[in-house]
């Protein structure tokens, strides 16, 4: 059964005008942001396959932004993030790139902070539905539907072992577990999909306890 | 999920003599945990963003962000006022609501996707039609939407109600369906006389074809979620008279979906053949698409 609820065909509330174009484009940027987790200062948007070829006529590239700032699909301000993004002194550039093997509605985007960047390539599958399909040059997939933790590390013995056991003390299912290295040993990123947004302190104890461990970040979409 | 076709809906409805809404109602509260008074409202809050979109643009002409169309919905609400038309003045705001919120949709506006974005306009058209008919109560209005999802879900689920996989008969069709077989509900017609006026509803969109100048949902979108308001409500009055359709509606949903797979890929939202590919659809198409360029 492919829909289950009276929502799925009533609903969502969005701003237009396509579900895969507008909606979908604001959740990527909205998972930009949060990966990057603090104001972007200088945005590069590489537009691939059917983004870079309509991009104006569906104000993909304004969905986009609004997702960079933070806005969500169903707000009414998504139409002006361009004028938002120079108002928080955001700057920007859209580009195209060539489709090669992605999905004809992807992005690669390049954000930069104060202190940090990141890079992410994702794509809008339909519906809204959106699907990194790789972060900061990992090839790690992910929708953000689900509260999503991604942790960025060195490959230990134990490391999943150690956040299967902790998540599970602390009463969580996890939904999904994937792990990508660079090589043995080398620097991995683990994404980790739950049921229940992780409690705080229970983000903390993972941070003093993990094996190797950089940083974790957090994603979900609205 | 505990039905997949229409005549499983009908028999729920039947059995326990509650409306189709109801039963959508029902089993939206056993899936998901949330209780009555949260779905309606959600739903509720869906409607007033509806009631917003079917105002918006006969109050004031809209531009789609492209530039391609808009203002319809205007000049339909301005042409009304003079009470000339054809069509009864009251029945033909109708139109001008479903042109409002899909020229809300093209301009990046806020809308409800009913199933989606691209045919956002039927549902809400004829439900605060309804409602201003000052017939129906605000929470029969509401209510009633759980009768829309129920409908749609039959067919998303049975067929599909994406342009993509199914062309637009997949999208409009599927929209005028759920609309057509909500206001007999809402008029109170049986459950069988829902399930026949979206088989009527249904049968009259068989073969539409997906096929948007530019790949953008504009042209000829807008203009069919406008038409095609009408033939919702033709199809509400002709199930409440009687008339049924002889083919059974779960046959017809199913035909949708067979007429669907046999549709070329150009015909399925991919901005090639059809209206995209008339002299005129390509050349607007080149028009929006390299205007900056260069």
């Amino acid at each position: 059964m492919k829909y289950t609820s009276a929502f799925e065909i009533i609903g969502p509330i969005m701003v237009g005008p396509s579900s895969s174009h507008t909606a979908g484009a604001v959740r990527i940027g909205s998972m930009a942001r949060q990966l990057l987790g603090e104001q972007p200062i200088q945005v590069t948007f590489q537009l691939i396959g059917s983004f870079a070829e309509t991009y104006q006529g569906h104000g993909t590239d304004l969905a986009l932004l609004a997702g960079i700032l933070g806005m969500t699909t169903d707000s009414s301000d998504v139409p002006n993030a361009d004028k938002a993004a120079m108002d928080q002194g955001v700057a920007y550039t859209f580009t195209k790139g060539s489709a090669g093997t992605h999905h004809p509605n992807t992005v690669l985007i390049l954000a930069e902070g104060a202190t940090r960047s990141v890079k992410l390539l994702a794509s809008s599958l339909g519906g809204g539905k959106a699907e990194v399909q790789e972060l900061d040059d990992f090839p790690v997939t992910f929708t953000g539907e689900k509260p999503t933790l991604i942790f960025s590390h060195t490959d230990e013995k134990g490391f999943l072992a150690a956040v299967s056991r902790i998540l599970n003390q602390n009463g969580y299912n996890i939904a999904r577990l994937a792990l990508e290295r660079k090589k043995k040993g080398g620097s991995a990123m683990t994404i980790c999909e739950v049921d229940e947004i992780v409690r705080q302190e229970v983000v903390q104890e993972l941070k003093h306890t993990m094996p190797g461990l950089q940083e974790i970040r957090f994603v979900q979409t609205v | 999920m505990a039905f997949t076709h229409l005549h499983e809906l009908i028999a729920l409805a039947e059995n326990q003599h509650i409306s189709i809404g109801q039963v959508m109602l029902k089993i939206e509260q056993e899936q998901t945990g949330r209780s009555e008074e949260e779905i309606l409202a959600q739903m509720e809050a869906q409607f007033k963003v509806m009631e917003e979109a079917v105002r918006k643009g006969t109050e004031q002409p809209i531009m789609s962000r492209s530039g391609l169309t808009g203002g319809d919905a205007f000049r339909l609400n301005e042409y009304i006022k003079n009470g000339q038309s054809f069509i009864h003045p009251g029945t033909l705001q109708t139109m001008a609501y479903a042109l409002s919120v899909s020229e809300v949709n093209a301009g990046m506006g806020r809308i409800v996707a009913t199933p989606t974005a691209g045919s956002a306009g039927i549902l809400p058209s004829v439900l605060v039609y309804a409602l201003e008919s000052g017939r129906y109560s605000r929470d029969a209005i509401i209510l009633s939407m759980m009768t829309a999802a129920a409908l749609g879900l039959v067919i998303a689920n049975s067929a599909s109600i994406s342009g993509a996989a199914g062309g637009c008969q997949a999208e409009i069709g599927s929209a005028t369906a759920m609309a057509a077989g909500t206001l007999v509900e809402i008029g109170g017609g049986t459950p069988e006389q829902v399930g026949h006026a979206v088989g009527l509803a249904l049968k009259n969109s068989l073969g539409l074809v997906c096929d948007p100048v530019g790949g953008l949902v504009e042209i000829p979108c807008i203009i069919r979620n406008g038409l095609h308001s009408m033939t919702a409500l033709a199809a509400a009055d002709m199930a409440l008279a009687g008339v049924k359709s002889v083919i059974p509606p779960d046959e017809v949903v199913r035909v949708m979906h067979e007429v669907g797979t046999e549709m070329p890929a150009s015909l399925r939202e991919t901005g090639i053949g059809g209206l995209a590919g008339t002299p005129t659809g390509k050349a607007l198409r080149e028009q929006i698409f390299n205007k900056g360029k260069g």
